[in-house]
């Protein structure tokens, strides 16, 4: 009753589909780059200030009524939306002029007007109100927390493995971080705390796929040391593709799960990691890979090798599985 | 048969057992689970405010009122100083921060300065006598001709921005308790910020009120003599302010009032709501200092009205019929019976030294909560039971084997939760069903590696274990990485972000755990008893 994804043997060519695939995500890099201006990054009430609501309302919500009634008050721009059923709306309102007195004013003065609407039967879900000191300081933190893993997983690349993985590793990352920033602007997802978990999610799960296939890489070096690098990456990544499909299938079905039965309120943080998973695969395959290729990585296998070895740890150790000799406890 | 070391059998059925044992109490309602003998774990995982719903506010105490009402107090001191010793000045006032005048005769600033740090008080030093500078620093400014300026040394105004945000989350936290919520957090946040957190509180609206107010109660005495009509033209007797009038009762809008209190809430011992002739109001008590100051003011004024002062504005000026020697007495004001209720509290907490700002709120609803608590359950077992199918499915017998890894997993995951009383999230739901995807990844670099190994030629035994062996280094790498990740995202994160990246990394952790030796130990032991020729991978 066993099934494969892949047959056992693969023989694919990826290293030849490279240029195409540099050519791609080329263009999806700058084409999220273009997005990140135009359109731009639709960015929520944590990064610039505002108001969010989310009523639930006796019956099916009148959105046009609660417009023109909101509308009214003189808030700026309010942004008002069905939210997973229709008894449930959601209401923005962007960051008031003044200080923080006058966004409080505004969430009193919206609860007012819905309650001459509605009055008691209108529930409040869900209040939320960034000032805009906090908000600065939620944006600074985003930013930081995604450049120091991007830095931390480098300098943890480079000690780990040899410098040129290093670079392979870190362009994959930055193409994964550039799309899925790129799949926010295009589709106007909303850009909250939680995109930040999502794209350090990303950066994890990328260089976690990114790391088993180097390993691999780094093993076949030792083992077969006359073979043409291209053939080599070729085979490293087809050895792996197994793996590489499995473990991304069964991280999909649960994400899958997660989004369509998780609620409202993660579906944009689910989203992102459904497509975080799916390009993160890709670029270890067809980005991280192939950068390999133009650095020259027999030399420094065999400058481990002259050095006799046991300093790089891992890098140099055993043999790989046909001729290993003893097993672990 | 080496690998199957006792020890290591034991090891994973005392840690599973005492998972399952430390996981249980979240099967249960709490009522249950608190009559429980006490020899057993009693902690459920902490439910985020975004699952239980409740109120999420950051507040800011504003300390530059602080700093300014000192130097204006220091004003009233420098000023009676130096009449005190006959030192002529002009221009005495607060500018750019620092309190300033001249002297009109200059060779009078030796004698100036020496009365100045007579009242620049010494700073307290900490245990180990470190600190204890002078409040203030006094500059003589233009050579020789007397202008001095008073101004906050560095260690004075970073003590009395300490104080003041001391006090008030003392006074917060009074409050707070007055709402009688269940464990509601007070916590300072860098140097100026307090972050207050409710659960199960369904209007934050209520929380608001009573945090936005200052609460500064005290006592004058009302100019009898003065005319409004000539105060509001903004001629005022000298020590006395206009101060306008919540209570309609009082028939005029504003009263014009001695400056100087005569008592302050400071005095209060107690405060209740209660009814007066039917009406709200709140009753008092003073302590003894208040209560004798309070009998000799009624004794000296009968007859002559008094005004109770709450924050700028007069909420009642009653006439003293009597002396009032019991030290208790009556506000009557404008109230509601809320309201009423709420002033007591307030003055039982006491007066904030400074207004607080909100920068930041979130609450969630009980009912938004409990239906994000039932999508993550639905959630989560759904993705179990999909990724648990496709897993039995795709490696047969061994696929069984990291189902029963994966079930372990999700145990250990619940019952570290419980243990570190860590906090459970929304996006922490997210975390763990996206470990349940991930956790996988590791049984599946193993199961890889056999088949590999297979196809090398190697015997069974052989093959299962180069192909642990070999797996586990990938295994450690790639796990890492993730880590490093997630912890950068707990320190940055805030709220129901940290809840995600504390799911994610004990979803990790406990992984490793299920893979390496849950996994492996399955593996083995149906391997002893089936001794297969060759594997069913």
């Amino acid at each position: 009753m066993q099934f494969r994804l892949v047959p056992d043997e693969t023989k694919i060519r990826f290293m030849r589909m490279r240029f195409i695939a540099m050519a791609v995500s080329g263009l999806l890099m700058l084409g999220s780059l273009v997005a990140l201006f135009y359109p731009g990054l639709n960015f929520g009430i944590d990064f610039q200030g505002g108001i969010l609501m989310e009523v639930r309302t006796p019956g099916a919500a009148d959105l046009g009524t609660m417009r023109g009634e909101l509308n009214q008050l003189g808030l700026g721009e309010i942004g008002i939306q069905e939210f997973g059923q229709e008894t449930d709306v959601l209401i923005r309102i962007a960051r008031q002029e003044g200080d923080e007195e006058a966004q409080q004013q505004a969430v009193i003065a919206v609860q007012n007007a819905l309650a001459d609407l509605y009055g008691d039967e209108i529930s409040y879900r869900r209040t939320e109100f960034v000032g805009p000191k906090v908000s600065e300081e939620l944006l600074q933190a985003g930013v930081m927390a995604i450049s120091l893993a991007l830095v931390s997983v480098l300098v943890y690349i480079w000690f780990r493995f040899e410098w040129q993985y290093g670079v392979g590793a870190i362009v994959a990352l930055v193409h994964d971080v550039l799309l899925t920033i790129g799949l926010f602007a295009v589709t106007g997802l909303e850009v909250n705390l939680t995109t930040v978990a999502a794209v350090l999610t990303i950066v994890g799960y990328s260089l976690n796929d990114t790391v088993v296939i180097f390993d691999r890489v780094r093993e076949n070096l030792r083992r077969y040391r006359t073979m043409p690098i291209p053939d080599l990456l070729d085979t490293s990544v087809n050895e792996t593709l197994a793996r590489t499909l499995m473990t991304s299938l069964t991280t999909l079905l649960a994400l899958f799960a997660l989004y369509f039965f998780g609620g409202e309120v993660i579906k944009g943080f689910t989203l992102a990691l459904i497509w975080g998973v799916i390009i993160g695969t890709y670029s270890t395959v067809y980005i991280a890979t192939p950068i390999l290729l133009q650095l020259d990585l027999r030399a420094i296998g065999a400058k481990a090798e002259a050095k006799g070895g046991a300093d790089k740890g891992p890098a140099i150790e055993g043999p790989g599985p046909a001729r290993r000799g003893k097993a672990e406890g | 048969m080496k690998a199957l070391q006792p020890w290591k059998i034991w090891l994973v059925i005392v840690v599973l057992v005492g998972a399952i044992i430390a996981a249980l109490p979240n099967v249960f309602a709490r009522d249950t689970v608190e009559a429980w003998p006490d020899w057993l774990p009693k902690n459920q995982i902490n439910l985020g405010l975004d699952l239980q719903g409740g109120s999420h506010l950051l507040l800011e105490v504003e300390v530059d009122t602080v700093i300014e009402e000192r130097l204006e107090d220091l004003v009233s001191e420098v000023r009676l100083a130096l009449r005190r010793e006959r030192i002529g000045y002009r221009g005495l006032g607060v500018r750019d921060g620092m309190v300033r005048f001249t002297l009109t005769d200059p060779a009078q600033a030796p004698l100036a300065r020496a009365q100045l740090d007579e009242m620049n008080p010494l700073l307290p030093t900490d245990m180990f006598g470190i600190g204890g500078g002078r409040e203030f620093t006094i500059e003589d400014q233009g050579q020789g001709q007397g202008r001095l300026a008073i101004g906050f040394s560095e260690e004075g105004r970073a003590e009395r921005v300490r104080a003041a945000v001391n006090q008030s989350l003392e006074v917060v936290r009074r409050r707070i308790d007055e709402l009688g919520t269940r464990e509601p957090t007070i916590q300072r946040q860098g140097e100026d910020r307090i972050l207050v957190q409710v659960p199960g509180e369904r209007d934050p609206s209520n929380i608001k009120e009573l945090l936005g107010r200052t609460a500064r109660l005290t006592f004058h005495m009302v100019d009898m003599d003065a005319s409004l009509a000539d105060a509001e033209a903004g001629r005022l007797p000298p020590g006395t302010m206009l101060v306008p009038s919540t209570d309609p009762d009082d028939g005029v809008s504003a009263w014009v009032v001695q400056r100087r209190a005569e008592l302050s809430g400071e005095n209060l011992v107690d405060a209740q709501p209660s009814f007066q002739d039917n009406q709200p109001v709140v009753s008092f008590r003073f302590d003894n200092t208040g209560a004798r100051r309070f009998a000799s003011l009624t004794q000296q004024h009968t007859g002559e009205l008094f005004a109770i002062v709450l924050d700028n504005e007069v909420i009642s000026a009653p006439r003293i019929r009597e002396p009032i020697l019991g030290g208790s007495g009556i506000i009557s004001g404008n109230f509601t019976t809320e309201s009423a209720n709420q002033l007591a509290i307030l003055l039982r907490a006491g007066a904030l030294p400074a207004p607080l700002t909100i920068l930041e709120e979130r609450s969630v609803g009980p009912d938004l909560g409990a239906d994000s608590i039932a999508a993550g359950q639905t959630a989560s077992v759904i993705g179990i039971i999909l990724v648990g199918v496709f897993m039995a499915l795709y490696y047969g017998r061994f696929g069984l084997i990291a189902d029963i890894a994966l079930i372990s997993n999700l145990i250990l995951i619940l019952a570290a939760l419980s243990l570190l009383q860590a906090t459970l999230t929304l996006p922490g739901i997210a975390g763990i069903v996206l470990t349940i995807g991930m956790a996988v990844d590791a049984n599946v670099l193993i199961f890889e590696r056999i088949r590999e190994e297979m196809r090398a030629g190697r015997t069974p035994l052989a093959a299962i274990e180069t192909g642990f062996s070999q797996a586990m280094r990938t295994i450690i790498d790639a796990n890492v990485t993730t880590l490093i990740a997630v912890l950068l995202l707990f320190e940055f994160g805030s709220g129901p972000v940290k809840g995600f990246a504390v799911t994610l990394a004990v979803g990790i952790l406990t992984s490793l755990f299920t893979a390496t030796l849950v996994t492996r130990l399955c593996v083995l032991l149906w391997y002893r008893r089936a001794r297969p020729a060759r594997l069913p991978l």
